[in-house]
């Protein structure tokens, strides 16, 4: 049940985010609802992700963002669309809804333990990760060795992002060194 | 219907999430505001994977001797990495709006495509 | 805002405090939640505080952009030369079992906190990286 009502929330907070005039408002609602995330992982049982989100999601996203504004004009300034422009991003929004809506009706109900998710590899993982790597936390002995090569290539995308972001940013300076 | 959305509910909030993300990717004109959608957006997806990990009785994925039955914890490993790579990728996001912030004084992309067209027509010049 | 005695010292005292609870999320990776990514960013924003409550050029001459520059390539480093110790050794890419440990199991467990070194390294170094690129005031 708390967990309905953490959903209903987000989804209020995600509203809020994207209405607010003030684009620091709208930062710091999504920081909340970053947090508010967190909160719905605990309660699903996901920890490792849940100290991810309220780690990154919450704090050093809305950070990077915040610093970005200091650098520009606050507030947002748009012309609302006219005639038909107006209604036609809630069409696309409202057809793509249905499709996903009635694609749900194929999702094995939640918390159902015979989905097919949870009878391929997972259950290997489960049993044999604690006498063969030693670890006692299933996720990071996935993250770290059954999927190291995925791993390896998720940190080459930070990695990479790292340089994009020094790329378009740096300037070479005469007083930098 | 009743029963279908009380077996499903998580799935339908994702997407209501995920349109919420994605109106404001599409809808709006402020270039911070389509970054929030995007935000919104991926933190959708990985709830929608970190719903389908969870079963009944199940307990968080680290080994103890009390436990009935584990969720599932591939999804988790995935999103635990899609969250970092996700900050990052709104990192370099970030970086190109800075950019086209001092190329045209604005990230309002209504007045952007205005200054686009003035210089297309030859009557504005940098 | 940098001129705020209560703000300024508060931060200071508690910037020690981070850099340990993120060597403690780092090295409770396998027994607790936690690992490689939470404890970088954990690491990197006990500097976004000092740049935030003292001042950017302070935090930069605790973290150098030499050092950070070189440390993300670092860190990425000891991922995949870990994965090639193990070719070496006779395995395959990133089996850690083979390297020599004695047991396949203390191989295991000693590649994985190797690579979360890695991983923890990089990604501190990225977020210091993006948050002082990002943070760049037109005129420094």
């Amino acid at each position: 049940m708390i967990n309905l009502m953490l959903l209903l929330f987000l989804v209020v907070i995600a509203i809020a985010a994207i209405q607010a005039k003030d684009l620091l408002n709208s930062i710091m609602y999504l920081s909340v609802y970053s947090l508010f995330m967190a909160l719905v992982w605990t309660e699903l049982n996901a920890v490792d992700v849940a100290f991810t989100e309220a780690a990154v999601g919450a704090g050093v996203s809305g950070v990077f963002m915040i610093a970005a504004l200091t650098r520009m004009n606050r507030f947002e300034s748009s012309r609302e669309r006219t005639g038909l422009g107006k209604y036609f991003p809630m069409a696309v929004v409202a057809v793509t809804a249905a499709m996903l809506f009635y694609a749900t009706v194929d999702m094995p109900a939640y918390m159902d333990p015979e989905a097919p998710i949870h009878k391929h590899v997972a259950p290997y993982y489960i049993e044999h990760s604690e006498h063969e790597t030693g670890s006692v936390n299933i996720v990071t002995s996935v993250l770290a060795s059954y999927r190291g090569f995925d791993t390896l290539g998720e940190t080459s995308v930070v990695f990479t992002a790292a340089i994009s972001v020094i790329l378009l940013l740096r300037r070479r300076d005469k007083n930098e060194k | 219907m009743i029963d279908f959305i009380a077996a499903k509910y998580n799935y339908l909030i994702c997407v209501c999430l995920m349109m919420i993300g994605f109106y404001a990717v599409i809808a709006k004109q402020n270039l911070m505001k389509k970054i929030i959608g995007l935000s919104i957006f991926q933190t959708s997806v990985f709830l929608f994977y970190i719903s389908m990990a969870k079963v009944t009785d199940g307990t968080a994925p680290i080994v103890w001797e009390g436990a009935v039955r584990y969720d599932n914890p591939l999804p988790h490993v995935l999103i635990l990495t899609a969250i970092v790579v996700s900050v990052s990728t709104t990192a370099v996001a970030i970086a190109l709006m800075i950019n086209i912030y001092k190329a045209y004084g604005t990230i309002e992309d209504s007045k952007i495509r205005e200054i686009e067209a003035g210089e297309s027509g030859g009557s504005v010049s940098r | 805002m940098k001129n705020d005695v209560i703000l300024r010292t508060v931060a200071r005292c508690m910037v020690p405090f981070i850099l340990l609870f993120a060597f403690y999320v780092q090295a409770h990776g396998e027994i607790s939640p936690g690992g490689g990514f939470q404890a970088g960013v954990i690491f990197a924003s006990a500097f976004i505080l000092i740049a935030l409550a003292v001042g950017k050029e302070k935090a930069r001459e605790k973290f150098k952009q030499k050092i950070s520059d070189f440390t993300c390539s670092l860190g990425l480093m000891i991922y995949a030369g870990i994965g090639f110790i193990t070719i070496l050794f006779g395995g395959l890419f990133l089996e850690y079992g083979k390297l020599p440990f004695g047991s396949a199991e203390k191989g295991n467990h000693l590649g994985m906190i190797g690579i979360e070194l890695g991983v923890g390294i990089a990604v501190a170094s990225v977020m210091v990286t993006i948050f002082f690129e990002i943070a760049r005031k037109e005129d420094d």
